[in-house]
Order: structure tokens, then sequence, then C-alpha cells
């Protein structure tokens, strides 16, 4: 520690610290723009220039480390003629017509000319214009304001890790700029808004559609990925038009993606169902609510008493509320049915009745970023987990060593030490080879199942890193949730982790993907899991926020199920062209931002928040939708007051974590065998296709990251089916089911694998995500 | 104008990456960005300008982002990042150079050319370039052609000789 | 070929032939290499040899002026891997000394660099040449060859258990990167945009590896310096002021070259080794080091040594050496013109002041010399010059604040002319004529 003067103020800080965030511990502000505390240092904007004793110059703030005894003046006339000179260069070629720019009234440049600028310029020259780019569909730009300040060149090369903007030519005629002719591509764009310190880059969606002081703000909680990252959603006139992280270092620190940031568009979709409806002689009727309610309570009593409450089955979504989960299973149950489930893409359940408790993360969120060994299991990290990839991707810069072991080998922009590549059924043998390896390497014993297994140099790679850390842990991403053989792998990471002393756990795929067994929204007893229930088809179900073709493991069983039962009741923010053809009555409940509600993230922590606008239409928050067909179905325990009263009984006391949280697994057997020779589907579920609202945000659905599904497959394969990339392949499922798909070369892909994605219209027809398939030239 | 260089395919010829792998082995193994200066310029040689494709090539033919090296050749003022003539003359016109007729060297060409700086006469065969200090000051007026060949002394009859020798 | 003089030839003792003499037999043949082989065969340690370098009082010789030993003494030892960097970056407007050094002599800089990496455990070195003497690169390039056939270079040199190998990078445009760590972005295959200080490059240089950096000039009289002696070194030269310094005079003189004299020489001597004024005519100013060295008056000049304290006492900078000199047939203001338009040029772009300021100052002066100047402008250009001068990571926008505030103090009259005139006080006619460019009857 060292002792400095801040203004006359005396302060310990850590060695190393520069004097802004000695003067931030102070709650002395420094006048900034380029530095930010998540960047790299550039020193270029020389705003934050402050007097230090015995400099003859002023010293950035910002850059300047501090010494035992240093005396910083920020206020000196040194330092205020530095910054006011500063501020003066700033707007020379800065347009100042304020009231025209999109960031006016939340524009650091502009709050700090009203304290350090001049009310005219002495500058008479002609101002510089830069032209705008086309950064793609997200982030819209007026280059003419930017100040070179390069957060977001910084933040592309550094957080997202890949430098797709840069700072070109030089001197006056710099500007910031991606390669030419392309867009920024990064699942993390969103977030150069934010770190724009001007009105150079803004949101495209949002821009000219309200000023900042016209918006009504409100805590809110992602629902998409298990993550959970902290929103402020804003509003005009109850009309979300903009969220912006919330920062929680512990989550999703100052970040979000882009999908976090933008999917709120699907908020205001043409596809919002804001009137109850109900069919009747095969037309949808829009009624009132206490007719839809009557009609969905009696349809559902009428399926229980004549078929026994069994016949019921209850589909949910995992991006819907502890609240709406916990009451939605509860009303199955005072049914008569135990067959209610939130795990939709999981087609594995052979490890339920067998669990410690509930699985989740297995450490704290922040814990990743001091792990110094990771092995990730069948992940589309980047894509499905995209702040969990960026704290592992800064983890690894500071030399941590991060391994994957997966059916892709998509670019993480994470500088791995070591991965191993294999199709689907090959992953278990593969990881079980790693565990060996590392038994080995710690002179533990093995799992006497693993004894004939020859450990791959891929595997031996993995290991020996993974033997050579402190602190470890095997981090099981949702291609291993969803994998046929998923509790084989849980139970491999389970020892693995033991052998190593260390932490495994589960990358959640959904805002409540842990939240969904403490809301009790699986099976139990004689109780069909998500994919049972639709195999066996039931008389009836309830859906509530899914579209289980696309939301299912297998979306076209999905569909003929429902299609073939007696009675769908669906509580949904969104109606679709299948849903009018499967269901009976439509519900219209709210989405996350019109009701309040909790989401437990993938580390076990409770987050609750409020509706951050009226529901649209005649929309009604799930829970009270559900508590009044508890009503009207006369089960007790339907009392409830305030979602604050369905989470208490749901969750128990509050806390920051929910209890019950373990990994542990017993008696599985390992299932270690490999499909031969067969075509398998490696199948990902697209960023901008995983749930209902994400796929309803248009500018999203136009990004990049949105591209429409293709057969990809590596070179011998193509070479194998006749096909080059770009032509058309007839690719076919068990039987009859078929689609046609552009081919596509990923050279990454192992052989024997054909990777399409799922969650999308284009695919349904393959049937399950872990299909296997045919391929031919169409 | 050089435009059938536009034409061309981005990829870079098998001596010209023999000439990038011998600037490669120059820096450290993790470092082969330190190479991306001289290979633009053996790009550049190669295809007579830096049009973008050129650039991504590069760049990925040493691991670096596009942007990351599309920076450095906008940055340094002797990458083309437009088609030039067959020969791109630079004349030096900064004072040291100006004292001893480095402006009027320029103007010389320019009035034998007919063209301006950062123009190409209509046959493509020069392009003017104004340039800044080659460090050649006491063989002042000076001019480089096509960035590689210093010419000292550039007076009239000098000038009137290269124009003359630049088939 | 620059005409050359010398008074103690040192460093330019091998230029007797020219680009006939650079090879290395010619070196060799004329004691080359013997102080490498000297201190490889002596096992001298790397203390005594700093130390021989400090009593010279060799001092930066490309620009800054900084005590070559003790720059060398501040590399950690413990370091596992350093290196040495050499600027030949040479860009500053009126220095064109090392392209002569490297083209006439290139193996006094390898020998140089190669002491320099023993001195300071570095096993290998890069030699960053200026874009535009492609030339020289490529002899360079030739010269390194030599001398790793001949064992200099590469590894367990002569024989000693020293391994070091040296390389060139060329730079292709861009004066920022003769600032040295504008010039270690660049050898990294960046744009050469300077890191801020500290760290300085002895602890965090090229690749983040402890670094020593210096000029062409200053590595070639490293093998001078040992085989003379630290303090014989010295005593060529003034206290504080070691040993003999490559001047490069350019300008309105008759024999524009570079000339070796020892440091302290009075300017009125080295205007007369370049051959006097160019047509007999009146010395109006001088440049002394480099074009951001402020501007001396022609009588303040002429009562000038050529040392670092004489020039620096006159109220400008020794810096590189290079001398520009001009006389009556000057206008100030399109002289300034044209040092104002290299900065706003050469700026890198990166920090607020000089991004922004370097184009107001050529953008004003450029107004004055259009006829369109307004009283008020030389206080606006002081003021602009003001709040740019000791607020950016480099000192380009210091670089691009002297010539402006020197000239206008100096000259202010004829500024002020020029605005009042809306045109030159010198007559355009004898300014076409003073370049030499023509010849009476000539265009």
């Amino acid at each position: 520690m060292v002792e400095i003067e801040i203004d006359g103020k005396t302060l310990q800080v850590e060695d190393g610290s520069t004097v802004i965030e000695a003067a931030h511990k102070l709650g002395t502000y420094i006048p900034h723009f380029c530095y930010h505390k998540k960047l790299s240092i550039a020193a270029n904007c020389r705003m934050c220039l402050v007097q230090v004793e015995k400099a003859p110059k002023p010293m950035p703030a910002c850059a300047t480390t501090v010494t035992n005894g240093m005396k910083v003046f920020t206020h000196s006339d040194l330092a205020v003629k530095a910054q006011k000179a500063v501020m003066e260069f700033l707007l020379i070629n800065h347009p100042l017509d304020c009231p025209i720019c999109d960031q006016g009234g939340e524009c650091q440049l502009q709050d700090l000319a009203v304290g350090y600028g001049e009310s005219a310029s002495k500058y008479e020259e002609e101002k510089r214009v830069v032209p705008d780019k086309d950064l793609g569909p997200l982030v819209a730009t007026d280059m003419t304001r930017c100040i070179n300040c390069t957060r977001c060149v910084r933040f592309t090369a550094e957080i997202a890790g890949f430098q797709e903007l840069g700072q070109s030519y030089r001197g006056e005629r710099a500007e910031v700029m991606p390669f030419i002719g392309k867009t920024v591509d990064t699942e993390l764009s969103g977030n150069i808004i934010d770190l724009c310190p001007v009105g150079a880059l803004t949101s495209k969606p949002f821009r000219f559609s309200a000023r900042t002081w016209e918006l009504s703000r409100r805590k809110s909680v992602s629902p998409h990925d298990g993550l959970g990252s902290n929103l402020i959603v804003q509003t005009k006139h109850d009309k979300v038009l903009r969220v912006l992280p919330l920062e929680n270092e512990d989550i999703n620190e100052c970040w979000l993606s882009d999908k976090e940031r933008f999917s709120y568009q699907g908020l205001g979709s043409a596809d919002r169902l804001t009137k109850p409806m109900v069919k009747q002689g095969g037309e949808w009727k829009e009624v009132d609510w206490n007719v839809a309610l009557d009609y969905a309570a009696h349809a559902l009593r009428d399926v229980a008493t004549t078929h026994g409450g069994a016949a019921i089955g209850g589909l949910l979504s995992p991006h819907s509320t502890v609240e709406e989960l916990y009451l939605a299973q509860k009303l199955l149950r005072g049914l008569g049915s135990d067959s209610v489930d939130f795990r939709l893409r999981q087609s594995d359940f052979s490890a339920d009745g067998k669990r410690a408790g509930i699985p989740s993360l297995g450490m704290k969120i922040a814990d990743i970023s001091g792990l110094d060994r990771v092995l990730v299991v069948g992940s589309f990290l980047r894509k499905d987990h995209p702040l969990i990839a960026q704290r592992l991707r800064q983890s690894a810069k500071k030399g941590a060593q991060v391994c994957i072991l997966h059916s892709a080998n998509d670019e993480l922009l994470i500088n791995l030490t070591a991965r191993a590549v294999a199709a689907p059924s090959q992953l278990p043998a593969l990881l079980a080879q790693v565990v060996k390896a590392v038994c080995a390497l710690k002179g533990a014993s093995a799992d006497a199942a693993l004894s004939a297994l020859t450990v791959s140099a891929e595997a031996q790679a993995i290991a020996q890193s993974l033997a050579s850390g402190s602190n470890t842990a095997v981090l099981l991403g949702n291609f291993a949730q969803q994998h046929p053989q998923a509790a084989t792998l849980q139970a491999l990471a389970g020892q693995l982790a033991k052998a190593l002393g260390g932490k495994f756990g589960f990358l959640g795929e959904a805002a409540n993907s842990v939240g969904g067994y403490v809301a009790k929204a699986v099976p139990s007893g004689s109780g069909l899991n998500a994919a049972a229930m639709l195999k066996d088809s039931r008389q009836a179900y309830v859906v509530l926020g899914a579209e289980p073709e696309l939301d299912c493991a297998d979306g076209a069983l999905a569909l003929a199920a429902l299609k073939k039962s007696a009675v769908t009741v669906v509580l949904t923010p969104f109606k679709s062209p299948a849903m009018l053809d499967y269901a009976a009555v439509l519900l219209p409940v709210a989405p996350f931002s019109e009701t309040s509600g909790s989401f437990v993230n993938t580390e076990g922590r409770v987050q609750s928040f409020y509706a951050a606008a009226k529901p649209l239409g005649e929309a009604r928050p799930g829970w009270k939708v559900l508590r009044v067909l508890g009503n009207l179905l006369a089960i007790n325990g339907f009392e409830f007051n305030s979602s604050e009263d369905v989470r208490s009984e749901a969750l128990g006391a509050q806390a920051e974590f929910v209890s019950g949280l373990d990994n542990g697994l017993e008696g599985v057997r390992l299932d270690l065998s490999a499909a031969g020779g067969a075509v398998e589907r490696v199948a990902d579920v697209p960023i901008h296709f995983a749930d209902a609202l994400v796929r309803r945000a248009p500018a999203l659905q136009k990004a990049a990251d949105s591209a429409v599904p293709t057969a990809r497959m590596n070179s011998a394969m193509l070479k194998k089916f006749g096909l080059d990339a770009g032509q058309l392949a007839k690719v076919g499922a068990g039987g009859t089911a078929k689609a046609n798909l552009v081919a596509q070369l990923d050279a990454g892909l192992p052989d024997g694998v054909v990777r399409i994605s799922a969650a999308h219209a284009t695919t349904l027809a393959l049937g399950p995500m872990s299909a296997v398939l045919s391929v031919e030239k169409a | 104008m050089n435009t059938q260089n536009t034409m061309l395919s981005p990829e870079l010829s098998p001596e010209s990456l023999k000439k990038i792998d011998r600037e490669v082995a120059k820096y450290p193994a993790d470092q082969k960005q330190s190479a991306v200066m001289a290979a633009l310029v053996i790009a550049q040689d190669e295809k007579g300008w830096l049009p973008k494709e050129t650039i991504a090539a590069v760049a990925t033919y040493l691991g670096m982002a596009p942007m990351a090296a599309y920076e450095v050749a906008s940055f340094y003022n002797m990458y083309d990042l437009h088609p030039v003539g067959k020969y791109k003359i630079t004349v030096c016109t900064n004072l040291p150079c100006a004292l001893s007729g480095g402006v009027h060297a320029a103007d010389y060409v320019k009035h034998k050319l007919g063209v301006d700086f950062n123009e190409t006469t209509a046959d493509g065969k020069f392009t003017l370039k104004e340039g800044e200090c080659m460090g050649a000051c006491g063989d002042a007026p000076v001019m480089l052609v096509n960035n590689k060949r210093m010419c000292s002394f550039m007076l009239p009859e000098q000038i009137d000789a290269l124009l003359a020798e630049c088939k | 070929m620059a005409l050359i003089d010398t008074i103690n030839p040192l460093l330019t003792t091998g230029w007797a032939k020219g680009d006939a003499g650079w090879s290395l037999k010619d070196y060799e043949a004329r004691g080359g290499y013997k102080q490498l082989r000297r201190v490889l065969e002596s096992k001298m340690s790397q203390d005594d040899l700093i130390a021989e370098v400090k009593k010279s009082v060799l001092r930066g010789r490309g620009g800054a002026g900084f005590p070559t030993g003790l720059k060398w003494s501040f590399m950690p030892k413990a370091a596992p891997v350093k290196y040495v960097v050499c600027n030949t970056d040479e860009g500053e407007p009126g220095t064109f000394k090392d392209r002569d050094l490297m083209r006439f002599d290139p193996h006094s800089v390898i020998e140089g660099m190669i002491i320099a990496g023993y001195a300071v455990g570095a096993k290998a070195g890069y030699n960053y040449i200026h874009g535009e003497i492609f030339e020289t690169y490529q002899r360079f390039e030739e010269a390194l060859d030599q001398a790793r056939a001949a064992g200099y270079l590469g590894d367990n040199i002569l024989g000693s258990g020293f391994s070091f190998d040296l390389f060139a990078h060329h730079g292709w445009g861009a004066y920022i990167c003769g600032e040295e760590t504008g010039l270690l972005e660049s050898i990294e295959g960046k744009k050469g945009q300077p890191r801020f200080k500290p760290p300085f490059p002895a602890n965090f240089g090229l690749y983040g590896k402890p670094t020593t950096i210096n000029n062409t000039e200053t590595f070639a009289a490293i093998p001078f310096i040992l085989g003379m002696g630290g303090e014989a070194y010295l005593n060529l030269g003034k206290p504080n002021n070691g040993g003999t310094k490559l001047f490069s005079v350019s300008g309105h003189v008759n024999r524009p070259g570079n000339f070796e004299v020892p440091m302290g020489t009075p300017f009125a001597k080295l205007l007369e080794m370049a051959g006097g004024m160019r047509g007999g005519r009146k010395l109006k100013a001088v440049i002394p080091g480099g074009s951001s060295a402020p501007v001396l008056p022609g009588d303040v000049i002429m009562d000038c040594t050529m040392d670092y304290d004489s020039i620096a006492k006159a109220g400008s900078m020794l810096g590189s050496g290079a001398v520009i000199v001009m006389d009556e047939t000057v206008c100030m203001v399109k002289a300034l013109e044209r040092l104002s338009y290299f900065y706003y040029e050469e700026s890198c772009g990166q920090c607020t002041p000089c991004r922004e300021g370097s184009g107001w100052l050529y953008r004003v002066v450029h107004r004055i010399e259009h006829g369109e100047g307004r009283p008020e402008d030389l206080d606006l250009l002081n003021r602009v010059t003001d709040n740019m001068m000791g607020k950016t990571i480099c000192a380009l926008a210091d670089a691009a604040a002297f010539p402006v505030r020197s000239f206008i103090k100096h000259f202010q009259g004829e500024f002020e002319y020029h605005i009042e005139n809306k045109k030159c006080l010198v007559d355009p006619e004898v300014q076409r004529m003073g370049s030499g460019f023509f010849k009476a009857g000539n265009v």
C-alpha cells in the first residue's frame, strides 16, 4: 500500500494503482473520455490531466501510477488550464449541434463541456467531416462526432476478442472504422454504444426515438441465458424503448450481450397476443378473460375427469419466472398430473432421481475469473454464454489455461490451451479418456469402467493442462446437457473434478435453468418428463411461455403431440401460426418486462424484479393468470395476493442464493458406447433463435448471428456426399423427415457429423437435435 | 490507371510468400505480426497497390485481424490504398528541400506531366505524390521513384532525364 | 553522395571511398570488429564496458542527448530476454547523417550494436531503418549477411559463447516512428503510436521486454570509444559534451552535406566548412537541431558553438545535429507554413491536443501566408501552442509548437507585415531564385 494525497485528502491505495483509481476511491471525479476501467490504458484523450507535485508538466491521471507521498491536485490552476485546453481541442472539430444529436442529454462530452468549455470557440477554420460507417443493424454511426478515444476499438480487440474496429489513417484524418466493407459482428457489439462517450456510436433500434430525460427506468433481469444479467429497462408511455446494462461485477460486469440488449424489440412484435382467444368450431375468437379462463379451466377439468390427471402434460419454458413455473406445476399437480417439465431441450433424463440436489454452476460466476484451469465440455460457449466466454477470455490472457472438449470447433476468441473435437456419440468416451489420464497424473484410481480406454493425444493434452492447475473447474455447456448421454457426461465431469480437487457444474441454458428445479417444475413420481410426455402424447397440454416446436429437443415430435392432443392451453406473450393450429385456448401473459417475478441464475442467485411497463393490451402477469385458473379449478393453495407471496412459497425465506444446490450424482451407469458409421447431427441453438422473445427482435434477426441454418460439414464429408459448398443438400432424418439446406464447409467439424442448427423453422422437420441423418445432393 | 489490378486475385504469389516468410523469420515465433510492414510492401510490389482483399490476405497469413493490418496500411504513407501509375514519383517539399528547390522541382514535374499531386497521368504511367522528409536533405531536391529508388539533386536536367528513362 | 568534411575524423574515417568502402573486408581493413573481438576475448565485464561508455560522456545522437552509458545501466540484469534496438528512422527534416553512416560504414553500426548487446545482456537486436531509404536498408541487410557469415553475428560469436543476432526492420513513411516507443510499436507490426511512459523501454520495451534504444550514430561511436578509450573520446569534445558529432548542413549553403566536428566547434567554422552562404547572401536564420528545434536568428547562431549546452543557452536545441541554413531570400511565414504542414501531416492522431492542434496551427499559418491573416492570429497561434505543449504522450506536439513560437518570436515583424499587407516581405521573385532550382533563362 502507498499513501497519497489528492486535493489535500490523504488515502492509502494499493501499489500499482493509478491516480484516477485512487481519486475514484475518494469520490473525486477527474474528467476523462478514453479511460475505462475494463479497457487497457490509452491515455490519448488527455482530459484527465492533473497536477502532480514536482512534475513539470500536467500528468494523465489514468496512466500515472501512484507513488508513496505523491501529491495530486485535480483542480489547481495548472490542472484546470490543461483540462480546459484539452476541452477546447476536443470541441474544435466536434459539431456543436447537440439538439440534433441522438446522444444529447447523455453525452459525456456535452456534460464536461459545460464545466470546462468556453462559451464560444476561437476556431474559425472549416470543421472536419468524417464519413459514417455501416456497422450492421445494431449500431448507428455519426463519425463526425467521434473524438478518437478508441474505447470501441479497444473493446473489440480486448473484450470481444477480435479487433473488428480500428483507428485508421493518422493525425487529424484518423478515423475509427471497421475493415473496409465489414460490419461489427461480435455478439457483444452493443457495448460499444455504452462505451462511446459521444454521439458517434448510438443504438440503431433506439435512434431518435426518445430523449434520455423522457424515459422511465426500472431495474430488471435478463430473461435469456442462465447468467441473469442485470438490466436497466427504459420505457416511455409503457413501451420499452431501450435496455442498458446495470453494472453488477459479480454477474455481467458492465456488459450485455446483443441478445440481452436488443431483444426488447420483440416485446413490441406484431405477434404479441393482446387478447385472450379461444377456438370454437375451428374458428379463433377473441374473448373476455373470464370466458377464456372458464373455457380453459373446464377443458382441463374435463380431461382430468375423463382420462385422469396424468393425461395432462405441462411444458414450461425455462425463461418463465420462478413464480410462473411454481404456480404452473402446482396447477398441474392440483389437476392430478406429475408430468410437468421445464427442461425442454434435454433428451437424457436418466439422472432424474439420482441427483443429490439441484444442478447448477457449482460455483459463483465471479469465481470463474479466478480459475487457473478450465475445461469446457459440450458448449457453443461464445454464443450460448457470451459473457462467461468473455470472462474466460480475460482469464486466459492473464495466464489461466482454458481447454474445450466438444463436437464443433467454433472460434471462441479465447486463447485455448488444448481442444478435442469428436462426434457427439464419442464425447463421453473422450471425456472419459481425460478422466483416466488425469487420474493417472494425479495418482488416483479411475473408475473401473474406464480401464479399457486408450487415452488419445488430445485427451492427454487436456488432462495435462488440468492436472497442472490448483483451481480447476469443469463446465458442462448446453450441448452437454442436451446430449443423449448427458448423465454420463455429468458423472464423468464429477469424477474429473474429484480427481482434480476442483469444481464442476452446468452453464445454465436459460434464465431459470436452476429456478425451474427450485420451483419444482420437474416431474415427480410416475410423472413424465418433457421428452416422455411428447413421445407418449397426452390428452391435454398446458404450455407456458414456450413454443414447443422450436424450444423442445424434438420439435417435430412436439408439434405432432400437440396437434394430437384434445386440449392445449397456451399461456404466452406471443401467438404463432403453429399455436393457432394446435391450441384450444391462448391466454396472453406478460413478458418479463410487464410482470414482477424472479429468476434464479446459473449460480443459484435469486434475482427478483418488478414490471417495467404495463402489460400490453389485455395481457396479464402469468402468476395472476395461473392464480385465477387455480381458483377456478378450486385447487387448494392458490390464495396469493402478490408475486412476492408466490415467491415466498416457492423459494422459502428470502435469501441471496437458493439452498439445495448439489451437482452430485449417485448410481448412474457410465454409458461410453459410441454409434458407429452413422452420420450424426450436431445441433446448436443459434443465439438469436433460442427463445420466443429474441426470435421476434427485428434488428437482431438482421445480424450476422441470425443467418438461416445450413448443413455444415468438413471437406471429407462434403466429398463423401458429392457436395460442393454452396450446393443444396437434401437432409433426411428417420423416415420421411427431410429438409433442403445449403451445404457449408466447416473445417473444424469432425468426421461423421453434419451440423444443423435447431430452433429454426427450416430445420424443424428433422426432428431430434441428436438425430441420425442421411444426406444427399438435392 | 492500373485498373486491371483490381481483377487480380488477392492471393499472393509463392515468390511473395517466400519473401514474407524470410521477414517473419526475423522475429520471435509468437510475433509474426512484426512482419506486417514488410509483408505489405512485398504485397504492394506484387500487386502495384494494396486492394483490401490483399491486405486481408496478408493479415490472414500473419494471423492478425484484417483491421489491424488496415490500420498499418493506412498509417504509413508509402502504402498505396488506391491504384497508382507504373511510376510513382514522390517529391520531397519539406523545408530543407524547399530551400534548395524541392517545391520548384515538384512544380516542374507537375508542369511536365500535366498532373497535380495525387493524380495519375492519363496513360497510367505516372502518379505524382508529395512526400515528407526522406532523410536526404543534403541531396536536395530529392525524389523517390516507386518508393525504393532515391533520386538526388533533381534539377531540371535531372528531372528530364528521369522522366525520359521511365518507359 | 553527400559532401563530407571532417576535423579529427572518427565516425567518418570509413567514408573516404564512399560507396566503394562499406563492405566487411574494407571495414576489417580499417580495424573493424577489433573492439568486438577484444571485448569477447578478454571477457570484459558488462560493468566495465558500461563504465567505459559512461566515461566517454557519449550523449545520444538522436536528438535528446541522454548519456548513453547511463541508459545502458538502466537495463535490468536479471531479465531473461532483452533487446537492443537501433533508431535509423531518420526523418527529422534537415537530418541525413544516419543514412550516410549506414551507406558508407554499416559495419560500425553493427559492431556497436553487438557490443551494446553484450553490455546489456541482449541476445537479439533490430535496426529500424527509415522507409524512404530502402536502398540503404538493402545494403544493411547485405552487411548483416556478411557479418553473420564471418561469425560476428549468430550463435557463439567468435567462439566466445556469446550469442547475438541482428535484424533490419524498415519503416514505410511515418515520422513518428523516430520516437522510440512509436518505433517499438512499429517493429511489433502496429501503427507507430508512441506509448505512455513510464514504463520506459529499459523496463518495458520491445514485446514488453527490457530494451535499449539508441541512435545509429550513437552505436557507430561505440567501437571508436572502445578503441581510443572513453576519456580520450570525451576529450575530443567539451566537458559534458563528449566526442565528435556529425552535423547535417542543408539549405542555403554552397556545400550541403555531413560534417564531423568535435563537440563545441563554433557554428561559424561549420558554416565555413559547408562552403559558406550560397551566392554569398546574408544569413537570416538557422534551425540548429532539426525542424523541431526553435529557429535562431543569424546573428544569434553566429555566436554559438555546436554542442548541447551552448545551443540550449541560445534558446534552441542541438537535437540531431541538423543545421538548416536560411538566407535572406526566405519568407519566414512560408518556411513556417511548410514546417507546420509537416507536423500536421505527421501527427499520429492519438492525443487530442496534437491531433487537433497541429491542424489548427497549420490552417492559421496557411491563412496568413495566403493573405488571409488576421491581427489576432499571432496571439491565437501562441495560445494554441501553449495549450499543446507538455500535454501529450510524446514530444511531437511540442515539436509542432516550437517552430511556431520561435518563428513568431524572432520574426514577428515579418508575420505582422504579412497579415497587414497580405503578401510576403521578401519579394516573390527573390524567393524563387533563392532556391537555386532555376538558372537564368531556365523555365
